[in-house]
């Protein structure tokens, strides 16, 4: 049984401009000690699809469906002080915005403590020599001093290593790190994927990364989910989806990736075109008015999620699971 | 020679900390900056990168007047900005703008677009109403926003979108510099390529300058003509593009460039980085000598015990500078 199982989720959103429909049904599994890398436009969905893994879609105006199963128990059915139990301990975030997400009239220490204290019954002193460490273990220099400094006193990069240094201190099955590195310089970076992947080791701790830093998703991550407009669009190992992306959504993303030796005379590549508008969806594939390969057929039904033939791959737009690019595939994944 | 728009000198900016640290009573001082100095030609754009917590955003908020300096100097076309009252700013305001990491944060969400665009406007006296009308407009026009959506509120937009509303307001004084602090940090990397062109579109039309702080180096090297590398509150290196992404000097730099993810599983996986060992440094208790000097790779090829004694000074040589022992 995998240690993380999710079917069909959903999450939308009733606004005054209509209903968002923010994450359209989604499925997928998760084994202990796997990090799947999920990646997707802004506003695709990514950080709605972790809020509802641990039940904090704010209802209303929000609206969840779909079951999620992790470790044995369906937490989507579990009541609020049930959830509490989970999160910050079985289960912990990092949240995207760190900013939002400390209190800025407490401590770094008593912020850590309290985690620890709650979930696993240690002594104030306890938790308070945990938590330097901790802090020690994502960078930090002098961790008993910044303990006692709050919040708007550490530049943003340190925020966010506060942010996950507590998502680590009581040592999850399942971590949900949310853009858990955008602030952090490159060397800083890789120290901290590394920690993520030593506690990982040690634990057998499942990790969803989303990132748009997509040489981190390289670096990292098992498996990638693309996400688009509320939906995964493609899925498969990395190294495959790398090598070669199947869906046209995936192909301009990697395309888009600024590069170090790119030519600084041209312009930066993007993705022309804007997202859709969540509240006003389009039938038909939500790509298909920024597709380069767009059809008559694509805009009449929206493509679903299936397996493209090679094993662990899946991909939503029918125009690309040609059978070539499934022999390509498992040409590749022959030693 | 024309003076430069901007002169930095020995800027420094000490944070008191304290008396309630853990360790011991006495009040200390973080040395967030720690004597920097750099120009900005007019139309030039400076990247400024460097380890998390190394002072950039300080060094930013102080050079724009959001912090007070604790020493040195800020020179714009050769005035001091950091003796002038709040008064005395009003001038400066209009021609130096920041924009932040955070585009929600600095937006206020109770106004409309054209309410946070007209602000500018009218401070700086740039027009009367129906003309201030027409210059929010254009405004939105410039940075690829539709005007229709001129009444919306920030939140009604999504994170490119809401940043591209940060930089109409930067640009609605007509500013000779932005200094922009992680502007795409926070955008997924098409929208970050959207803005990323767009600033670069808009110095050709206004002429304008930046101090851009990123830690995408990737984008730093598409936008900026020189760079500048900070570590523990000092520049340790600062050189044209070109220089810094081809010939790094400073072992800091390279360790830095060294490690920039690549978007290959296979390179990304087998390739060798620099690994920076050893404690990280504390703006409280910098190292003597050479702040680098703890975790330095190429330490041992300096004769004696330079590094960990004699702060190496940031030498001009030819159009770059460098503050190490090695030659
Ligand atoms: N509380 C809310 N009310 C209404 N809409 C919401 C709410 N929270 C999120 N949304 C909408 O849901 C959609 C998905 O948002 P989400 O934050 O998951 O995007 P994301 O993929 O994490 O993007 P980013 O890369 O910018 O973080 C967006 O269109 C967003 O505007
Ligand atoms: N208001 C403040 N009070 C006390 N210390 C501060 C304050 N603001 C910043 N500092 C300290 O100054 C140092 C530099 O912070 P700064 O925000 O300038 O770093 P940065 O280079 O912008 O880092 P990042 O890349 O993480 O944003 C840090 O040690 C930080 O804790
Ligand atoms: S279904 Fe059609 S529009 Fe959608 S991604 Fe495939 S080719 Fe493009
Ligand atoms: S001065 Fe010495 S310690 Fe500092 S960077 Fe140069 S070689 Fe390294
Ligand atoms: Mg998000
Ligand atoms: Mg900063």
């Amino acid at each position: 049984m995998p240690l993380l199982s999710v079917k069909n989720l959903a999450v939308r959103f009733e606004t005054h401009h209509g209903t968002v429909r923010a994450v359209d049904g989604i499925s997928f599994d998760m084994e202990e000690g796997e990090t799947l890398g999920l990646v997707g436009e802004s506003g695709s969905g990514k950080s709605v699809t972790n809020l509802a893994l641990l039940g904090l879609i704010p209802s209303p105006p929000g609206v969840m469906t779909g079951q999620v199963h992790f470790d044995g128990q369906e937490i989507s059915a579990l009541s609020e002080p049930e959830l509490r139990k989970v999160r910050g301990n079985r289960i912990s975030m990092i949240f995207q915005d760190p900013m939002t997400s400390l209190n800025p009239l407490l401590t770094i220490g008593r912020q850590m403590t309290e985690v620890l204290e709650l979930h696993k019954g240690k002594s104030h002193s306890e938790a308070l020599r945990l938590a330097a460490v901790g802090l020690g273990e994502v960078g930090l220099s002098e961790p008993e001093s910044r303990l006692a400094q709050y919040p708007h006193e550490l530049s943003g990069g340190m925020r966010q290593r506060v942010m996950i240094a507590m998502g680590l201190l009581c040592e999850p099955r399942l971590l949900l790190a949310d853009e858990p590195t955008t602030a952090l310089d490159v060397t800083i970076q890789a120290q901290i994927l590394e920690l993520m992947a030593e506690v990982q080791r040690r634990h057998g701790t499942a990790i969803i990364l989303v990132t748009h830093d997509l040489g981190v998703v390289a670096g990292t991550a098992d498996r990638v989910a693309v996400m688009y407009a509320g939906r995964i669009v493609e899925e498969g190992p990395t190294h495959q989806l790398f090598k070669n992306p199947h869906h046209p959504y995936t192909q301009g993303l990697l395309s888009s990736v600024p590069r170090l030796d790119s030519d600084t005379s041209q312009k930066m590549s993007s993705i022309p075109g804007t997202p859709p508008d969540l509240a006003e969806m389009p039938p038909g594939c939500a790509f298909a008015p920024r597709c380069p390969n767009v059809q008559v057929e694509c805009k009449s039904e929206r493509p679903e999620l299936l397996a493209s033939g090679v094993p662990g791959r899946s991909n939503a737009c029918p125009l690309y699971a040609s059978p070539d690019s499934a022999e390509a595939d498992s040409a590749e994944a022959r030693p | 020679m024309t003076r430069p728009l901007l002169e930095v000198q020995n800027l420094t900016k000490h944070f008191p900390v304290g008396p309630r640290t853990f360790l011991g009573n006495a009040q200390q001082h973080l040395r967030a900056v720690d004597g920097v100095s750099f120009n900005i030609e007019r139309g030039v754009s400076l990247g400024l990168v460097g380890e998390s917590g190394c002072g950039k955003s300080t060094c930013a908020r102080t050079i724009v007047g959001l912090h007070p300096a604790t020493s040195g100097s800020v020179r714009y076309e050769g005035v001091e900005l950091t003796t002038l009252s709040r008064r005395g700013w009003l001038p400066y305001r209009r021609k130096i703008q920041m924009i932040f990491q955070d585009p929600y944060a600095s937006l206020d969400p109770r106004q409309t677009v054209a309410q946070i665009l007209d602000e500018p406007l009218a401070l700086f006296g740039l027009g009367r109403r129906r003309e201030r009308r027409l210059r929010v407009l254009a405004l939105l026009e410039a940075v690829g926003l539709n005007p229709r959506h001129v009444q919306r509120y920030p939140h009604e937009f999504s994170g490119g979108q809401r940043q591209r509303i940060g930089i109409a307001r930067a640009l609605a004084s007509e500013p000779d510099l932005i200094v922009c602090d992680e502007p795409v940090s926070a955008l997924d990397v098409s929208i970050q390529a959207q803005i990323v062109n767009l600033l670069a579109e808009l110095r050709e039309r206004f002429d304008l300058a930046y101090l851009f702080i990123a830690h995408d180096l990737a984008v730093v090297r598409h936008l900026c003509d020189r760079i500048a590398v900070m570590y523990l509150g000092r520049l340790v290196e600062e050189a044209p593009r070109e220089e810094i992404f081809k010939n790094p000097s400073h072992p800091y730099t390279k360790a830095l460039l060294s490690a920039v993810p690549y978007p290959d599983p296979e390179i990304e996986r087998t390739r060798e980085r620099i690994v920076l060992r050893g404690d990280v440094p504390s703006p409280l208790n910098p190292p003597s000598g050479c702040p680098f000097h703890p975790r330095c790779h190429q330490a041992h090829e300096v004769s004696g015990d330079r590094c960990s004694h004699q702060v190496p000074e940031l030498l001009q040589k030819g159009d770059r500078s460098l503050a190490c022992h090695l030659d």
